[in-house]
This record gives structure tokens, C-alpha cells and sequence, in this order.
């Protein structure tokens, strides 16, 4: 059996008096595709946050690919990580955003192709080929040269998943990637990562209110609820037959919301 | 009216200088604001204490003390400088503590999830800095970048002070001379007005231009 890549063990993080992440544990195998669903404020989108350095946690490990994420293993010591320790993590983790986060003065490409050419020292020739090809397998080719704000929010996502990949991270985060979008336009989006799950061995986590398309998308599926996991199983066990009390009463609202299950 | 013209002559010599000084003292304005909005938003207490420091106290002292202390004071600590100099020091230094706290302000203005996704692309801090965050930022500087700029151009009359013939002290010049008041006067008005025009205009010019495609309209 080949070790997690993904092992969290006892992570809390407060904001201000506001418990999120009340000592969560979780593990991920390689190539898994997690589904990360529960109420607003259950913690979920922080974890995924936390994995991608952008919140800082105050207490519990972290080991991501064999290594401390937020630790330095120094003469046996546990130390706090320093930034280039942290960069070298980060290497290992693409994150896509609710908002997507392009960066809006910088044509499709240059979003695209800007991190590896500073962050890898790949050439523009190079980076620019890869774009090429992450555009054509999100369905964007042509929009190349199109600025962002030319795009509709499904292309601006679709983007946004282009520009991540390129830096051909292990593992992949998803934070409520179809939340912000026109309904009509969510489908697109899903598709390319429906693609990526079936031509990638990535290893894939998203928190997400699209729960028709967790249960066909996930290996597994974690319910979130006040900075714990309340529940966690096969798509099927989760959607058809939780057996958490708390899970069935959530996934009754969202079904009353008129989401499809 | 020949007589008149060699009087023309005089005064336009001081728009040179006074062209001269504007530009000049912009540059050192530029230079000072990005050094000091930028220290003004670092991670280290003794860059921003040393921003913070610089800020406050050129805003908040006047800026003929500061021309007098760069003509007059200096020299005593073995540093003399040409009025010319010593004119382009105070004048960048003072309009660039204004201007450090626009390109703070325009730093903040981008939004968090700008710095999110250069964490999330691995980008280094100043990575992030030079390539998404100021290039942003430096749109929103421009418009109050063309009121600094505006500002050092009036300001610039103080050298008339330390005899340095710009376009106010010619306009005496020429009064004492020819007994005028009204022309003189007249023509250094119109001089400093269209001169803050050109401003205006090639800072709006830049504005426009910079803004291309952000708002998916104009390409």
C-alpha cells in the first residue's frame, strides 16, 4: 500500500475567538479525488487554504509528499518553516479560487505562462508551447491573446485551471470553483475537470456545493462540519445512506435548495 | 515691440529652466516614492520605520526651509551645491514624500486575492511585487501622480529664491526692467497653465493607454 501524500494530523486554526479547524485529521492517497462538502464555516475551504500556505495554522502537522509542510526537519528538530521551505513545498500544490484570481492586466498567455518562466526558469519558447496545449485541453486555444476580462466566468476558470497546471503540481485544490459562475456556464468547467481526473493521476481535492457532480467525481467524500469531519466514505455511502445525523440534515437542505444529488 | 520680443526671449529661457527643474525633480520624486511607499509596506520594522521617518518629515516641513537647507545649510557640511542642484533636491524630495504615500496607498489597493494567487503560483515576494501587484497598482498612482507632478511645477517658483533664473524670477526681471507688471505677469501665468496642461494631458494619455484591455472594452 503506497503512503499518503497528504497526511493531516491534528490541525486546529482559530479566527480571532472563531474555532475552523478544531484538531482535523485527514489523509489523501496519491491520484485520489477527494470531495470536500459540509456548511459554510465548516472549515473545509481552510484546509484547503492551510495546504496552500495562504492561512497559517496554530498547531498540528502537516506532511505533504513525505515532507513537513510547515515544519523543517533541522538535526532531528521540528522548526517552523522558512520561506524557502515553504516555496519548495508549494511546488508540489495548484490552487484554483472561487473568484478565479487571474490577474487581469496580463493576456490569457502571459497568465498562463508567467509562474513557470519565474518560478521554474523555463524559457518563453517552452512555457509558451505548454500554454498552448493546456489552452487547447481546456478548450481555450483560441483565446490566447484575449484578456480576461474579454472572457466569460466559465473560460476565466477554465483559464485559471490552464495557468495552475502549468506548474504540474502533484496535487491539485479546488476551492468552490463553480460557485461564482452562471449557472449555464458551470458545465464547462466541470467537463475539463472531469477530463483532468480521467488523463491526469493528479491528486485531486475540491470543496464543493455541486454535489451531482461530487458523487460522480470523487473517490471519496468528507463532510465537514464545525472544524471537524463529521463523516466521511464512498460517494454512494455519504449521498444515499449517511449515517451521521448531522450529514443527513445537510444534504436534506441542499436537496430543498434544488440542488441534484 | 523688438524691445518686447528680447524681453520674451528672457522670460521663455526661465520656462526652460523651469521645464528643467520639473522634470528632473519628478524623477527624483518617482525614485524617493517607490523607494519610500514600498518601504513603507515591507516586512521589516527598521525599512518602514526609515520610510515612515522620511515621509513625515519632508510633508511636514516647508519646502522653501528644506531649498535653504540644501543651498545654504549643506555647504557647511561640505556639500555645495549648484542652485540647479540643490533646487532638484528639495523639490524631489519633498513632492516624493507626497508621492510615497499614493504609491502605498495604490500598493494596499490591490486586492488580497491578487496576493493569494502569486502565493498559489509560488511566485516569490518580489516576483509578485513586479510583475502583478505594481503593475496594477501603478494605475491607480497615475491620475494623483499627475497632481504631484502638477504640484512640483509650482513649486518649482521657489528657486526663483536662491537666484536660480527660472520662469517667476525672469518675470521680476523683466518688470524691474521694462516697468510692466501686466505683461510680465500675464505671460508667466499663461507659461505655468499651458505647462500644467501638457501635464494633464500626457498623464491622461498614459492613464488611457495603460488601461487598455482591463475593462474588456478597449483593446
Amino acid at each position: 500500500m503506497p503512503a499518503p501524500i497528504i497526511k493531516v494530523d491534528a490541525i486546529s486554526k482559530s479566527f480571532g475567538t472563531f474555532k475552523v479547524l478544531d484538531g482535523l485529521s485527514m489523509q489523501v492517497m496519491p491520484g485520489e479525488k477527494l470531495a470536500l462538502i459540509g456548511p459554510s464555516g465548516s472549515g473545509k475551504t481552510t484546509i484547503l487554504r492551510i495546504l496552500m500556505t495562504l492561512e497559517k495554522i496554530d498547531g498540528g502537522h502537516i506532511q505533504v509528499d513525505g515532507e513537513q509542510l510547515y515544519h523543517m526537519e533541522r538535526n532531528g528538530q521540528l522548526l517552523p518553516a522558512d520561506e524557502r521551505h515553504l516555496a519548495r513545498m508549494r511546488q508540489k500544490i495548484g490552487m484554483v479560487f472561487q473568484l478565479f484570481n487571474l490577474f487581469p492586466h496580463k493576456c490569457v498567455m502571459d497568465n498562463v505562462t508567467l509562474a513557470p518562466m519565474l518560478t521554474k526558469g523555463v524559457a518563453r519558447a517552452a512555457a509558451e508551447k505548454r500554454a498552448m496545449e493546456l489552452l487547447d485541453m481546456v478548450g481555450l486555444a483560441d483565446k490566447a491573446k484575449a484578456m480576461p476580462a474579454q472572457l466569460s466566468g466559465g473560460q476565466k476558470q477554465r483559464v485559471a485551471i490552464a495557468r495552475a497546471l502549468a506548474l504540474s503540481p502533484k496535487i491539485m485544490l479546488f476551492d468552490e470553483v463553480t460557485s461564482a459562475l452562471d449557472p449555464e456556464l458551470v458545465e464547462e468547467v466541470l467537463n475539463v475537470m472531469r477530463k483532468l481526473a480521467a488523463e491526469t493521476d493528479m491528486t485531486m481535492l475540491l470543496v464543493t456545493h455541486e454535489m451531482g457532480f461530487a458523487h460522480d467525481f470523487a473517490d471519496r467524500v468528507l463532510f465537514f462540519d464545525r472544524g471537524r469531519i463529521v463523516e466521511e466514505g464512498k460517494p454512494d455511502e455519504i449521498f444515499r445512506h449517511p449515517k451521521q445525523e448531522r450529514t443527513q440534515s445537510f444534504l436534506k437542505k441542499i436537496i430543498a435548495a434544488g440542488h441534484r444529488v | 515691440m523688438t524691445q518686447w520680443s528680447g524681453y520674451l526671449g528672457l522670460i521663455l529661457q526661465g520656462a526652460l529652466v523651469t521645464i528643467e527643474l520639473t522634470l528632473m525633480g519628478s524623477v527624483l520624486a518617482l525614485i524617493m516614492a517607490f523607494l519610500a511607499g514600498m518601504g513603507r509596506v515591507s516586512r521589516f520594522f527598521i525599512v518602514r520605520a526609515i520610510a515612515t521617518a522620511y515621509i513625515e518629515f519632508f510633508r511636514g516641513t516647508s519646502i522653501f526651509v528644506q531649498l535653504f537647507w540644501a543651498y545654504f545649510v549643506l555647504p557647511f557640511a561640505g556639500l555645495s551645491l549648484t542652485p540647479l542642484q540643490a533646487g532638484v533636491l528639495a523639490l524631489g524630495l519633498n513632492v516624493g514624500a507626497y508621492a510615497a504615500e499614493v504609491v502605498r496607498g495604490a500598493i494596499l489597493s490591490v486586492g488580497r486575492e491578487q496576493y493569494e494567487a502569486c502565493t498559489a503560483l509560488n511566485l516569490g515576494r518580489w516576483q509578485g511585487m513586479r510583475h502583478v501587484i505594481l503593475p496594477q497598482a501603478l494605475l491607480v498612482m497615475l491620475p494623483t501622480f499627475g497632481n504631484n507632478a502638477i504640484e512640483l511645477l509650482k513649486a518649482t517658483s521657489v528657486v526663483s529664491l536662491i537666484s536660480l533664473a527660472d520662469l517667476t524670477f525672469q518675470a521680476q526681471v523683466v518688470r524691474s526692467q521694462t516697468g510692466s507688471t501686466l505683461m510680465p505677469f500675464l505671460s508667466v501665468l499663461i507659461i505655468y497653465f499651458a505647462l500644467a496642461l501638457i501635464i494633464s494631458w500626457g498623464v491622461r494619455t498614459l492613464e488611457r493607454r495603460m488601461a487598455r484591455g482591463l475593462d474588456g472594452v478597449r483593446v
